[in-house]
C-alpha cells in the first residue's frame, strides 16, 4: 500500500495534441492518501476513465510522473504496479469455475496453494457465491459475473490501491447498496486506498470519504460530501451535486450585497468586488418561499417528488428551483423568496470566491 | 391475440419448394434410382436391389480412396486450424493495415478453383514453374508428376495456401468481438500470454471455430477440382480422392450403378462425420455451461 502521486499529469489520445481542447486529462496534480476511499465523480467524456486507466498503467500519460510512495512508476506495467482494477463491464473467464476465476490473480502470482484456497473462500463468503464456487463462469447472470470481478479485484491483500470503473452500472439496483455496502465495509476492514469512479453522485458521496469532481478534463473540486454540499468550488460542482442542482443568478457583487437585476439580496460575508463573468449560488434547500419577505418571483409548478416538494419559479427570467420539505405548506400567495444568506456563495468566472471577512460585515 | 390464417400464405412457400426440388430432391432421387439398377446401355435397366452398395463397400479401390481422402482432410485441418488462427493472433486489430491484410487473406479465397490448381500445377513445374524450377536448381529432387510423395506435398501446400485464410477470417471476426477490457483485466491479473489465449481468446474464439473446423472439413473431403488439375489423380492412384475416383467411375468408366452408390455412401459419410462434429462441439459448449 502507498500513496499515490500524480506530478504535473497529463493526457491526449492525439498523437501532437496543440492546444488544451486536445487533451483528454488536463495538467494536474493530485495526491491520493495511503488508505482512503475516493471516489471519481463526472459527467461521461470528463476523462475520470482515462485518469483512472493511467493510474492502474493500462494508458502512458503524455507528460508527467506518478509515484507510489517515492517510486516513479509512470514507466511501469500494470502487473508490476500491483494494482486492481475492477471494470464497468463484468469480465469473467467463462471456462473456468468461479474458485479459478478467484484463484487467477493469486496463482498468477505463484501464491501458495492453501493460501489461495482459504483467500478464496473468504472472498467467496464476502460476495455471498460460495454455493456457486464449483460452477462454470459461463451462463450466470450479469449480476453474478460482476460480483465475481469484484471477487478477483479484491482478492490480493497486498495491492497498492483498487480501482473500481463504475462497476455497479450492470448491477440490479437492490444489489447495488448491498454491493456498495459491503465495499465500504471491506474498505474498513482492510484499509485498502480505493479509487471509485462514477457518474451517479449518490454512489459518489455514500461510498467515498473524499470525492473528487471532474468537469472537462479538470478536477474542479476534492472534498468530503459535506463541503461538496456546501461550498462547492466551481459552479459545476454546484450544478451536477444535488438534485435539483445549485441555483445561479448572475449578479453585481459589492461587499456583502449582491444586485440581481437590481434587487439587493444579503451575503454572509463581504466578497469585495469581483470581476469577471460574477455569479451568486444557492441551493433550492436554503431557498424558502415568503409571502411577505424577500425578492418576488414567478411561481411556474409544484412538482411533489415524495420527501418534498420541488418549486420551479422564474426569478428574473432565470428559472430557479426551490425545495420545500413536507410539512411546509405552500401557498398561492407567496410570491416572495428569502436566500439565507449564509448559504450564498459567489462565483467569479465559474470559481467560488472566498469570503474577505467572516460574519456579516456591517 | 386472434391469429391471422390465410392460406394462400402456402403460395409463398411455393418458389423454394419448386427451388429447392429441382436443386436437391429430383438430381438426389436420380442418383438413389440409379444406385439400385443397372443397365447395359440403351435405357433398360433391371433391377440390382443393394448389391452395389455392397460391391462398393468391399471394394479395395475405394477403401484405398476413402484412406486418403480421410488422411488428406486430417492433414488439412491440423495445418490450417492452427496456422489460420496463429495468423489471425499477428493481424493488426485495427487502421489501415488491418484492412489491407484483410484484403489480402481474402484474395486466395477469391480465385476459381481450377485456375487455383493451374496456378500450383505450373509454379510446381520442374521446367518452367518458379517453385520447380527453383528447387531443381538448389540441386533438390522434386518432381510432382512422377514422385507421390512431392504430389502429395504440393497438393497439401496449395490448399493450405488456397484456405487458410478462411479459417483466418473467422478466427479474426471471433478476436474482433473481445472486449478491451478483458484484455485490461488480464494484465492486471497478471496472466501470461498463453493464458490469455487459452482462457480469453480460445473461448471467445469457440464459436467460429466450430464453424471453420465444420466448412473445411466438409469442403476438403469433397475437394476435386484442384488435385485433378495439378496431379489428375497421380502419379499412378497416389492422389486419387475420393471425388477424383468417383468422377473416373461415373465419367470415365460410365458405371452408373456402382458410382451412384458410391455418391450416396460419399454423401452419409459427410453428413454422418460433419453431424458428429456440430453435436460434439456445441455439447462441448453446452458442458461448459452447466
Amino acid at each position: 500500500m502507498a500513496q499515490i502521486t500524480l506530478k504535473n499529469l497529463a493526457h491526449s489520445y492525439l498523437a501532437a495534441p496543440t492546444g488544451d481542447d486536445d487533451y483528454a486529462l488536463k495538467e494536474l496534480n493530485h495526491v491520493w492518501k495511503d488508505g482512503e476511499a475516493y471516489a471519481l465523480l463526472g459527467p461521461s467524456g470528463c476523462g475520470k476513465s482515462t485518469l483512472l486507466n493511467i493510474i492502474s498503467g493500462l494508458l502512458v500519460p503524455s507528460q508527467g510522473r506518478i509515484l507510489f510512495g517515492d517510486d516513479d512508476v509512470t514507466e511501469k506495467s500494470t502487473a508490476d504496479r500491483n494494482i486492481a482494477q475492477v471494470f464497468q463491464f463484468p469480465v469473467v473467464y467463462d471456462t473456468m469455475t468461479v474458485r479459478d476465476n478467484l484463484a487467477f490473480p493469486l496463482r498468477n502470482r505463484g501464491a501458495d496453494a492453501d493460501y489461495v484456497t482459504r483467500r478464496v473462500e473468504e472472498i467467496a463468503h464476502m460476495i455471498d457465491m460460495e454455493a456457486e464456487l464449483d460452477r462454470k463462469a459461463r451462463g450466470l447472470t450479469a449480476d453474478a459475473k460482476q460480483k465475481i470481478s469484484l471477487g478477483r479485484g479484491m482478492v490480493r491483500e497486498d495491492v497498492n490501491a483498487i480501482l473500481f470503473d463504475e462497476p455497479l452500472t450492470v448491477i440490479d439496483p437492490h444489489m447495488k447498496w448491498e454491493l456498495r455496502t459491503q465495499l465500504k465495509e471491506l474498505h474498513n476492514r482492510f484499509g485498502h486506498t480505493m479509487i471509485y469512479v462514477t457518474h451517479d453522485q449518490t454512489e459518489a458521496l455514500t461510498f467515498a470519504d473524499k470525492v473528487v469532481v471532474m468537469y472537462d478534463g479538470r478536477v474542479v473540486q476534492m472534498g468530503t460530501p459535506e463541503e461538496l454540499f456546501e461550498t462547492p468550488a466551481h459552479t459545476f460542482v454546484g450544478y451536477f451535486i444535488g438534485s435539483p442542482g445549485m441555483n445561479l443568478l448572475d449578479a453585481k457583487i459589492d461587499g456583502a450585497t449582491a444586485y440581481v437585476d437590481g434587487t439587493e439580496i444579503p451575503l454572509g460575508a463581504s466578497y469585495g468586488q469581483p470581476q469577471g463573468r460574477v455569479q451568486i449560488g444557492i441551493r433550492p434547500e436554503f431557498v424558502t418561499l415568503s409571502a411577505d419577505e424577500g425578492v418576488p418571483v414567478k411561481v411556474r409548478r409544484i412538482e411533489d417528488v415524495g420527501r418534498h416538494r420541488i418549486i420551479r419559479a422564474d426569478f428574473f427570467g432565470t428559472q430557479i428551483n426551490i425545495i420545500a420539505h413536507e410539512g411546509v405548506s405552500v401557498s398561492p400567495e407567496m410570491t416572495r423568496v428569502v436566500f439565507e444568506p449564509s448559504k450564498v456563495n459567489v462565483y467569479a468566472d465559474d470559481w467560488r470566491v472566498e469570503p474577505a471577512a467572516l460574519g456579516r460585515a456591517a | 391475440m386472434e391469429k391471422t390464417r390465410n392460406e394462400k400464405a402456402w403460395f409463398l412457400v411455393l418458389p423454394v419448394l419448386v427451388l429447392v426440388a429441382f436443386s436437391a430432391v429430383i438430381p438426389l432421387m436420380t442418383v438413389v434410382n440409379y444406385s439400385v439398377q443397372d443397365t447395359f446401355g440403351n435405357n433398360v435397366f433391371f433391377w440390382a436391389g443393394l448389391e452395389w452398395f455392397k460391391e462398393t463397400l468391399a471394394s479395395e479401390r475405394i477403401l484405398n480412396a476413402l484412406g486418403r481422402q480421410a488422411f488428406f482432410t486430417a492433414v488439412i485441418l491440423a495445418i490450417e486450424v492452427p496456422l489460420g488462427i496463429l495468423v489471425a493472433l499477428s493481424m493488426p486489430k485495427r487502421g489501415v493495415w488491418a484492412s489491407v491484410c484483410l484484403v489480402l487473406m481474402a484474395l486466395p479465397l477469391l480465385i476459381p478453383w481450377n485456375v487455383v490448381g493451374t496456378i500450383w500445377q505450373i509454379f510446381g513445374r520442374v521446367d518452367i514453374g518458379l517453385l520447380g524450377h527453383t528447387l531443381a536448381a538448389m540441386g533438390i529432387e522434386y518432381n510432382y508428376t512422377q514422385n507421390a510423395l512431392d504430389a502429395w506435398v504440393t497438393i497439401i501446400v496449395m490448399d493450405v495456401w488456397h484456405w487458410t485464410s478462411l479459417v483466418a477470417l473467422l478466427a479474426y471476426a471471433g478476436l474482433q468481438s473481445i472486449p478491451e477490457a478483458y484484455y485490461q483485466a488480464a494484465k492486471i491479473d497478471q496472466a501470461s500470454r498463453w493464458k490469455v489465449f487459452r482462457y480469453i481468446e480460445l473461448p471467445k474464439m469457440s464459436g467460429v471455430l466450430t464453424i471453420a473446423i465444420l466448412l473445411r472439413f466438409m469442403d476438403s473431403f469433397k475437394i476435386y477440382t484442384e488435385p485433378f488439375v495439378v496431379t489428375g489423380g497421380g502419379p499412378g492412384n497416389s492422389t486419387t480422392l475420393l471425388s477424383i475416383d468417383l468422377v473416373k467411375m461415373a465419367l470415365g468408366q460410365f458405371d452408373l450403378g456402382p458410382a451412384a452408390a458410391f455418391s450416396i455412401i460419399y454423401f452419409l459419410i459427410i453428413l454422418l462425420v460433419s453431424w458428429v462434429f456440430f453435436t460434439v462441439m456445441t455439447n462441448l459448449d453446452k458442458k461448459e455451461g452447466k
